[in-house]
C-alpha cells in the first residue's frame, strides 16, 4: 500500500485510541478537544485573510493556526478520509513564516494558509498518485505551476487529497485507495472526483485546496459538500503538472468556505505559464478587489444585474428540492437586484454525450503513457506486449479501462467521424449557444448537479446514471467559460439535511464578475450556515 | 567483430547492373521517398532540453520529453521557422493554418504513447524539386514532385544487449524535431531515387536547417518500389525498404529489389510480391522481409488538444523567402551561366561549403577558371588525401585568391604556387607571408637573370661546346641550372630568351 496513506492510518490509529466512533457511525459533533481554536460566525468571510491579519499583526502565529487544522484533520479524518497524503512538514513551514514575520521580511499573500492539493496535481516533494494503483508510491521530480505559485505566495501544502482514479468520476469512490465520505452525511459520497479537496474544506482540515474540474469535478463536489467550487475560464490557469485526464477540458480549480477565499486562491495561482501552450496570455484583474464588506453594500448591490436562468436545468430529472433550492436563490438575486429571466439552451442535453465521447477520446490518448517502462507499476514478463498489457491491466481501475476503451473506439478509423468528430461539432454548436446567451445576460443560472449527494455504493455499478449527473456541469467545459458554486440551501436527508450549491456561469475569463456576485450573494444570504454538524459544535465553541 | 567484407565488388556491382537493365526493358518501376530530417534547432521541438548525436544516454531528457504525468509540449518556434523555410525551397504551397495530431502507438522508444505529429493538414504541400543527374549517370535533369512536408517529433532509441535478454531505452533522440518529406512516386530508378535524396540532402543543408548526416541519422530516407509491366496504368504491389544508411546504399537496394521483383513477375510469381516492409543489408547486399502486411495499422490521429492552431502571416512567410540563401539549383544555373562545364558545376555545387570557398575566392581574385582549378585540382586531391573537407584545411579562401592572384602578376612563378599551396592547407599562413620568408619572388630582371647565366654558361664549357656543336637539346640542360642557381625564382619565359641568345651568340 502507499506509503502516502500511512499518515492517515496512523492518525486513525491515534484517534480510536481515544475516540469512541466506529467506522462509519455519524458522530454527532467533535467536543472531546478543548485546545482546538475556532474561527466561524454564520456568515462565511475569508479564512486567508483573517490569518493574513493575524499572523502580520502578531496576533496568532502561523504556527498555532497550523495546529489548529491539523489538531482538526487528526480528528475528522479517520471519518471523512479526504487526504491521501499528509505533510510531516506543515508545523516547520509555519515556524519558518513565523521567524519571516519576526524579522518583518515579506511572507506573501497567503502565508500561513493551509492549501490541501488534489493528488492529480504534481508535487515535487509528496506522491502524486492521481488515485491510481499505475502511479502508486510515484513521486514527480517537479511542482505544478499551481503549486509552486502557491509556494511562492507563502502557503503551506497540507497534503495530497483523495479523487477518483485520474479525475474519472463524481463520487470518489473510484480511487484505487479509499472511499471518501461526506462531511454532513458519512454515508453519502462527497461527490467527485475532487471529492477529497472538497471534503477537506467542508470539514475543514484545510483553509482552502485545489481541485481540477474536467466534467464539473470541482463544482459538483462543492455543491454536495456545502463550499465554495470555483471552475476558472480554461486556460487561465497552467495546467503544467496536472496530470492529464482530457487536456481540452482540464481545468485546476479552487475550493474554499467563502467566494473571497477561493477567488483569493484563484488570484494567486492564475496567469500565463510558458510551460503551458494553452495558458492564456490575457491579462489577469485584481479579483480581491471586489470583497467588499456588507456594511459597505447598497440596498440593491447588483441593481441591474442580468442573470439568465437555464430553462433545461430545472426540468424533469432535477430532484425538486435542488429546484426549490435554486428557486430560493433567484429570489434572493432578485431581491438584490438582479433581472432575471429564463434562457433557453436547446443544445443542452447534447453536452452530455458530447462531453463523454471527447474526454474519453483524450484520455484514451492521455493514458498511454502509463505503460509500466519508465515509472509506475510494472508487471514482470518476458515479451512487451504482454508487459504492456499485464501493466495497465494490474494498474488501472475499472472506471478508468471502461473510458479508455470508449475513448479507443471513438477514435477508431471508421469511427471517427460518426463519434469524435460529430462530439467536436456539438462542441462548437454549445460553444456558440453560450456565446449568444451571454451576450444577452451578465451571468446564467442553472443547479450545479441534478441531486444532493447520494448514497456511498449507490450509483457505484451504474455508471450511466453517474455520467448523467454530470449534465449540469460538462456544457461550461466544453465552452471553457469559468463557473462558480455556491451553497445555497439544503435537502431533506433523513433527519438531517445535506446542501446544496448553484452554478453561475460567466463569459470567458470574467472570473471578476462571478467572484463579485458571488461574494454579495454569500454576504446576504441570511439564515444559512454551512459548516457540517461533523465540526459545528467544536468550531462554535469559542 | 566484424570482419571486414567487399560487399559490393565488381562482380556483384555488375550483376545487379544487368539485372536491372534487362528488368527495366519489360518494366517500369516506381520509386516514391519518405525522408525524415532532424532539424538542427538548438532544442528539441516541445521542451528546452538541448540534444547531440552521441550524448551520454538519457543525459538529455526533462519531464516533458520523458512523458512524465502532467508536463506539457510548448512547440519550439523555429521548427514552425525552418518548416516554412523548406516548404518554400521544394516549391510548395504552405497551410496558413495547421495543426498538429497525435499519432497513437506503443512502443517503449516512445514516451508518450503517441507521436506528435501532423496528419490532415501538413505545413507544406505539393511541391518539386529540380535536380541535375551527374554525367557518370547520363546526366540530364530532372523534377520530381513533393506530396508534403510535416513536422513532427523523433522517437527514442532502444539499445539491444547483445544477450537479446532485454534492451535499453535511451530518450535522448525523443522530441528532437522531424520534418518528414514525402515525394510523389517520380523516381524510376536507383540512381534517380539516390539523386532525390542528395538533392534533399543538399538543399537541407544549404538552408542550414539541418546537418543532414545519414550515419547519424539525421537524414532518414525510406523507399517504396514498386514494378509494372511497361504499358500498364495501374500501379504494382509496393514494397517499403528501410536502413538504408547512404545514398549509394539506397540505389543498390532499389535496383536489387527491381530485379528482385521483375524476376517474380517472370518466373509468374507476381502474387508472391506482397505489401511489406524490407530491410536493406549491407553485408549481403540484399532486402530482406522485416514485416509483412502492416497496411492496416490504426494510429487514431485526432488533433493535439496540448497545442495551439498553427497559424501563419504573410508577414512572416515573406519575411522568410526574403532571407532564403540561394539554393542548390539556382547556384547550379549561376555556375553555367559562369560559363564551367556541368562537371566543374556539380563539383563546386554540390556541398554548399565548397561552392562558399569557390564563391569567397574569386570574390578575391576574379578569375573562375583559375579558382575552379585550384579547387578541383589540387585543394581536392589533398582533401581526399588527407580525408579533410574544405572547412579544415589551413588554406583560406582569401588566401588562395592571394595565391592565384600572386602567379597572375608574377610575383610568383605556377611552380612556386604549387609549392607553397601544400604548406598553406597543412599549416596556414598567409602567401605573401611565405614568399617573403622563404624569398620566393620570381625575378623578372635581365640583368640579373642575365648574371646568372653568364655564370652557367662559363662553369660549363665543356656542354657549350657540344651545343654549338649542334646538340641543341642541351639547351633544356642549360635551363635547369639556371632556374636550380635562381632557387627556382628566375622567370622562365626572361630566362629562355636571355639563355638563348647567349648559347647562339658567335663568340
Amino acid at each position: 500500500m502507499l506509503s502516502s496513506v500511512q499518515n492517515p492510518r496512523f492518525l486513525l490509529i491515534q484517534c480510536r485510541r481515544s475516540k469512541p466512533f466506529h467506522h462509519h457511525q455519524y458522530p454527532k459533533s467533535i467536543h472531546a478537544i478543548s485546545q482546538v481554536q475556532s474561527v466561524s460566525t454564520s456568515l462565511p468571510t475569508s479564512e486567508i485573510q483573517k490569518i493574513q491579519k493575524s499572523i502580520l499583526s502578531r496576533e496568532k502565529t502561523a504556527r498555532q493556526f497550523a495546529e489548529q487544522f491539523l489538531n482538526r484533520l487528526r480528528l475528522t479524518e479517520p471519518y471523512v478520509k479526504s487526504f491521501l497524503h499528509v505533510s510531516k512538514t506543515v508545523l516547520n513551514e509555519a515556524d519558518e513564516i513565523d521567524r519571516k514575520i519576526d524579522r518583518n521580511e515579506d511572507v506573501g499573500p497567503l502565508a500561513g494558509v493551509l492549501v490541501a492539493v488534489k493528488d492529480n496535481i504534481c508535487t515535487a516533494d509528496m506522491p502524486s498518485t492521481a488515485g491510481s494503483k499505475i502511479l502508486e508510491n510515484y513521486r514527480p521530480p517537479f511542482d505544478a505551476t499551481a503549486v509552486r505559485k502557491l509556494k511562492e505566495g507563502g502557503a503551506i501544502i497540507v497534503g495530497k487529497t483523495n479523487l477518483d482514479e485520474f479525475g474519472m468520476g463524481s463520487t470518489t469512490e473510484g480511487s484505487a485507495y479509499q472511499v471518501t465520505a461526506n462531511p454532513w452525511n458519512l454515508e453519502c459520497v462527497p461527490g467527485g472526483s475532487s471529492g477529497g479537496s472538497a471534503a477537506a474544506v467542508s470539514a475543514r482540515q484545510c483553509v482552502v485546496s485545489l481541485g481540477s474540474d474536467t466534467g464539473g469535478s470541482v463544482r459538483q463536489p462543492a455543491s454536495f459538500c456545502g463550499v465554495v467550487g470555483l471552475k476558472p475560464t480554461y486556460g487561465r490557469v497552467s495546467r503544467y503538472g496536472l496530470v492529464a485526464y482530457a487536456s481540452s477540458l482540464d481545468v485546476i480549480g479552487c475550493f474554499g468556505s467563502s467566494v473571497a477565499d477561493a477567488g483569493i486562491l484563484l488570484q494567486s495561482i492564475c496567469g500565463h505559464d510558458k510551460l503551458d501552450a494553452t495558458s492564456s496570455k490575457r491579462e489577469v484583474n485584481d479579483f480581491t478587489s471586489q470583497f467588499v464588506a456588507k456594511d459597505y453594500f447598497e440596498s440593491q448591490p447588483l441593481k441591474g444585474l442580468r442573470v439568465g436562468v437555464i430553462s433545461e436545468t430545472l426540468g424533469d430529472g432535477v430532484d425538486q428540492e435542488v429546484v426549490s433550492s435554486i428557486r430560493g436563490a433567484i429570489s434572493h438575486l432578485e431581491e438584490l437586484g438582479c433581472t432575471v429571466t429564463e434562457v433557453s439552451l436547446p443544445s443542452f442535453s447534447l453536452g452530455l454525450p458530447a462531453y463523454y465521447v471527447l474526454a474519453s477520446s483524450e484520455s484514451s490518448s492521455n493514458l498511454s503513457r502509463y505503460d509500466g517502462i519508465r515509472y509506475g507499476n510494472q508487471i514482470v514478463s518476458d515479451e512487451l506486449s504482454s508487459l504492456y498489457g499485464g501493466s495497465r491491466a494490474n494498474g488501472f481501475g475499472p472506471e478508468v479501462k471502461r473510458r479508455i476503451l470508449m475513448g479507443t473506439y471513438a477514435l477508431s478509423a471508421g469511427y471517427y467521424d460518426a463519434y469524435y468528430k460529430r462530439a467536436q461539432q456539438v462542441r462548437t454548436v454549445v460553444q456558440k449557444s453560450f456565446k449568444a446567451a451571454l451576450d444577452e445576460h451578465d451571468i446564467l443560472i442553472s443547479p450545479a448537479a441534478p441531486s444532493a449527494a447520494y448514497k456511498i455504493g449507490e450509483k457505484k455499478n451504474d455508471p450511466l446514471a453517474m455520467y448523467a449527473g454530470d449534465i449540469m456541469t460538462v456544457n461550461v467545459n466544453l465552452a471553457g467559460l469559468p463557473a462558480l458554486v455556491l451553497p445555497c440551501g439544503f435537502v431533506k436527508n433523513g433527519t438531517a439535511s445535506l446542501p446544496v450549491g448553484f452554478q453561475m456561469i460567466g463569459a470567458a475569463f470574467d472570473e471578476e464578475k462571478l467572484l463579485r456576485v458571488g461574494h454579495i450573494f454569500e454576504q446576504t444570504l441570511e439564515g444559512c450556515s454551512f459548516i457540517p454538524p461533523l465540526i459545528a459544535d467544536e468550531l462554535f465553541k469559542c | 567483430m566484424k570482419t571486414k567484407q567487399q560487399p559490393h565488388s565488381n562482380f556483384t556491382e555488375t550483376a545487379r547492373a544487368k539485372a536491372v537493365e534487362k528488368a527495366l526493358k519489360d518494366f517500369e518501376a516506381i520509386i516514391g521517398i519518405e525522408t525524415h530530417v532532424q532539424l538542427a534547432t538548438m532544442t528539441k521541438a516541445f521542451c528546452s532540453c538541448a540534444y547531440s548525436y552521441g550524448d551520454q544516454p538519457n543525459s538529455c531528457v526533462c519531464p516533458v520529453c520523458m512523458g512524465l504525468p502532467g508536463a506539457l509540449p510548448v512547440l519550439n518556434s523555429k521548427v514552425i521557422e525552418y518548416a516554412v523555410m523548406l516548404g518554400l525551397a521544394l516549391n510548395c504551397k504552405l497551410s496558413m493554418n495547421s495543426k498538429f495530431d497525435r499519432k497513437q502507438y506503443f512502443y517503449p522508444d516512445l514516451p508518450k504513447g503517441y507521436q506528435i505529429s501532423q496528419f490532415d493538414i501538413p505545413i507544406a504541400t505539393n511541391g518539386f524539386i529540380d535536380l541535375d543527374l551527374p554525367l557518370e549517370f547520363g546526366g540530364g535533369h530532372r523534377r520530381f514532385g513533393i506530396t508534403r512536408v510535416h513536422m513532427e517529433e523523433d522517437a527514442g532509441k532502444l539499445l539491444h544487449t547483445g544477450t537479446g535478454n532485454y534492451s535499453q531505452v535511451d530518450l535522448n533522440r525523443a522530441g528532437v524535431p522531424l520534418l518528414e518529406i514525402v515525394s510523389e512516386p517520380d523516381m524510376r530508378t536507383g540512381v534517380e531515387a539516390a539523386e532525390y535524396a542528395a538533392e534533399l540532402q543538399r538543399v537541407v543543408r544549404y538552408l542550414g536547417v539541418s546537418n543532414g548526416n545519414m550515419q547519424e541519422g539525421s537524414l532518414r530516407c525510406d523507399v517504396n518500389v514498386s514494378i509494372r509491366p511497361i504499358g500498364q496504368l495501374e500501379f504494382g504491389t509496393k514494397v517499403e525498404i528501410k536502413n538504408l544508411n547512404a545514398f549509394s546504399a539506397m540505389s543498390r537496394a532499389i535496383d536489387f529489389e527491381i530485379a528482385r521483383q521483375a524476376a517474380l513477375y517472370n518466373e509468374g510469381k507476381a502474387d508472391e510480391i506482397v505489401q511489406e516492409t524490407r530491410l536493406w543489408e549491407e553485408g549481403s547486399q540484399k532486402t530482406v522481409t522485416m514485416r509483412k502486411k502492416e497496411g492496416l495499422a490504426d494510429y487514431r490521429y485526432f488533433p493535439e488538444p496540448d497545442l495551439p492552431e498553427v497559424i501563419l502571416t504573410e508577414e512572416y512567410v515573406n519575411g522568410i523567402r526574403d532571407s532564403l540563401p540561394e539554393l542548390p539549383d539556382m547556384k547550379r544555373r549561376r555556375y553555367e551561366d559562369m560559363g564551367l562545364s556541368m562537371q566543374d558545376v556539380l563539383f563546386l555545387a554540390n556541398d554548399v561549403n565548397i561552392a562558399d570557398y569557390f564563391e569567397a575566392t574569386i570574390a578575391t581574385v576574379p578569375d573562375i577558371k583559375l579558382a575552379t582549378n585550384w579547387i578541383m585540382g589540387d585543394i581536392a586531391a589533398y582533401m581526399k588525401n588527407e580525408k579533410l573537407s574544405i572547412n579544415e584545411i589551413k588554406l583560406s579562401p582569401q588566401e588562395l585568391g592571394e595565391l592565384i592572384a600572386s602567379i597572375k602578376s608574377g610575383t610568383i612563378s605556377g611552380k612556386i604556387g604549387k609549392e607553397i599551396l601544400f604548406e598553406l592547407m597543412e599549416k596556414g599562413g598567409t602567401v605573401k607571408g611565405l614568399i617573403k620568408e622563404k624569398d620566393l619572388v620570381q625575378i623578372v630582371d635581365p640583368v640579373e637573370i642575365e648574371k646568372i647565366v653568364d655564370k652557367v654558361i662559363t662553369n660549363n664549357p665543356k656542354q657549350l661546346e657540344q651545343y654549338r656543336g649542334g646538340k641543341t637539346k642541351l639547351q633544356g640542360f642549360f635551363a635547369g641550372q639556371v632556374m636550380k642557381e635562381s632557387k627556382g625564382k628566375a622567370n622562365p619565359g626572361i630566362l629562355n630568351k636571355i639563355l638563348l641568345e647567349k648559347l647562339n651568340a658567335k663568340s
